[in-house]
């Protein structure tokens, strides 16, 4: 058995877990990573997506976060969320309402760069949606 | 010399005057309990920010690739002052406070030759500075709306700062609240929020901050990324500490409120009583010399 280390998910409105985890599965920018016990200490911002907690226990929980950052040392990792829910408690309304201000945004877009941009993040939204809500 | 009835009916307005800031004072005192959760649920995220963002401002060492919003545009001609206030009154001297705080400042700014900018958060701000500054007030954000405040509500606030500062409209932004100690007791507050007061950082030294990270990606871009997200954070710590504060505020000046109608009450009634005791002497006067004369 691995190895227990400290995560905490944080949103701005308050502090989501904080628990002794076996390995933490985060949205990296630059893709994908599994985060475990005495990870080398790595920063990185997140993309919407699914973080995938895996309890000492042996349990899995899942939230979902839209954007932020990780924070990543050997003895824990702290993810700072812009805002997190557990996937059960996702609200579709709100998903649907984001993806299309997301739309707005990569459509009124002034340069490339701004707009390649609000794309990714829209085809990150999507992306979001397939993988949580079955379809 | 009122009549009886007259005191009577004065009695019993301040005795509901009373009851409802009576009401008032328990409700506001159940609110800043919620206020005081909101804040202390929102600490755990602004700390980690902070020393996060005193790491990455290691990392990156100052350089030239800090952005903007932290380096600032090199000038302090335009000051932009985002003054944050409730939205709701009979709260004592709260709202006054801030205000005058933030008067206090224009004044000085003024007299430097410097150009003012505000941004008023809250109605009640807005009310105390028309009158002397009307021409300089370009934003009001109406938070009455709101049921509890959210982060997207800091978040809405932020990206239009962000975004008068990506069109050059202000050099230095400087954030206006009442900080929370105690019920009794809240300190207006100016936070200069761009350029980012990077004194204020101070790198964690617990748990090896000299580590070396990696980044992913580059530093530069992940600094770019977290300052606006920082000035939104300080943006909703300063409404969180204002929600708190106004409902102390309230708290206690309903309570003077109280005491004050519960003293009132007590004079009244004592006159009320003296009057009636008055007219009763009369009127046994009145009938004894009648019996006397017979």
């Amino acid at each position: 058995m691995a190895e227990a280390f400290k995560f905490e998910l944080v949103s701005p409105e308050r502090l989501l877990v904080s628990a002794e985890v076996e390995s933490v599965v985060i949205p990296g920018a630059e893709g994908e990573m599994t985060v475990m016990a005495h990870h080398a200490p790595v920063m990185t911002t997140i993309k919407p997506g699914v973080v995938t907690v895996k309890n000492s226990s042996g349990s899995e929980e899942r939230y979902v976060v839209f954007g932020g950052f990780a924070d990543i040392v050997p003895a824990g990792c702290t993810l700072l969320a812009e805002s997190a829910v557990a996937v059960k408690d996702v609200d579709r309304a709100d998903l649907a309402r984001r993806i299309q201000e997301a739309k707005e945004d990569a459509a009124d877009a002034k340069d490339d760069q701004s707009r390649s941009k609000a794309e990714q993040f829209l085809s990150q939204l999507t992306t979001l949606e397939g993988a949580i809500l079955p379809a | 010399m009122p009549s009886l009835k007259d005191l009577r009916n004065r009695i019993a307005s301040v005795k509901a005057t009373q009851k409802i800031t009576k009401a008032m004072q328990m409700v506001a005192a159940a609110k800043l309990r919620r206020a005081q959760e909101a804040a202390e649920a929102a600490r755990p995220y602004s700390e980690r920010m902070g020393s996060v963002l005193a790491n990455i401002t290691q990392a990156v060492g100052g350089g030239g690739d800090a952005p903007a919003l932290m380096t600032g545009t090199g000038k302090d001609d335009v000051h932009l002052l985002v003054v944050c206030t409730a939205e709701r009154g009979l709260c004592g001297g709260f709202n006054s406070q801030i205000a005058r705080h933030a008067r206090d400042h224009i004044r000085r700014l003024l007299a430097d030759g410097k150009q003012v900018k505000i941004i008023c958060v809250g109605k009640k701000g807005f009310d105390i500075l028309r009158r002397d500054y009307a021409s300089m007030i370009i934003e009001r954000v109406d938070l009455r709306e709101v049921k509890t405040l959210g982060f997207v509500n800091a978040d809405a606030i932020a990206r239009k700062v962000i975004h008068l500062f990506n069109e050059g409209a202000f050099d230095v932004c400087t954030l206006f609240y009442s900080q929370f100690r105690s019920v009794i007791s809240q300190i207006p507050t100016a936070q200069q929020i761009i350029p980012a007061a990077a004194s204020s950082a101070q790198p964690e030294s617990a748990d090896g901050a000299s580590a070396v990270y990696e980044y992913e990606p580059e530093p530069g871009e992940i600094l770019s990324d977290l300052i606006p997200r920082n000035i939104a954070v300080q943006i909703f710590r300063a409404l969180l500490e204002n929600a708190a504060g106004e409902m102390g505020a309230k708290m206690s000046a309903m309570d003077n409120a109280t005491r004050n109608a519960g003293e009132m009450i007590n004079k009244l009634s004592i006159t009320y009583n003296r009057q009636r005791q008055a007219q009763i002497t009369k009127e046994l006067i009145e009938i004894i010399s009648g019996a006397e004369a017979l």
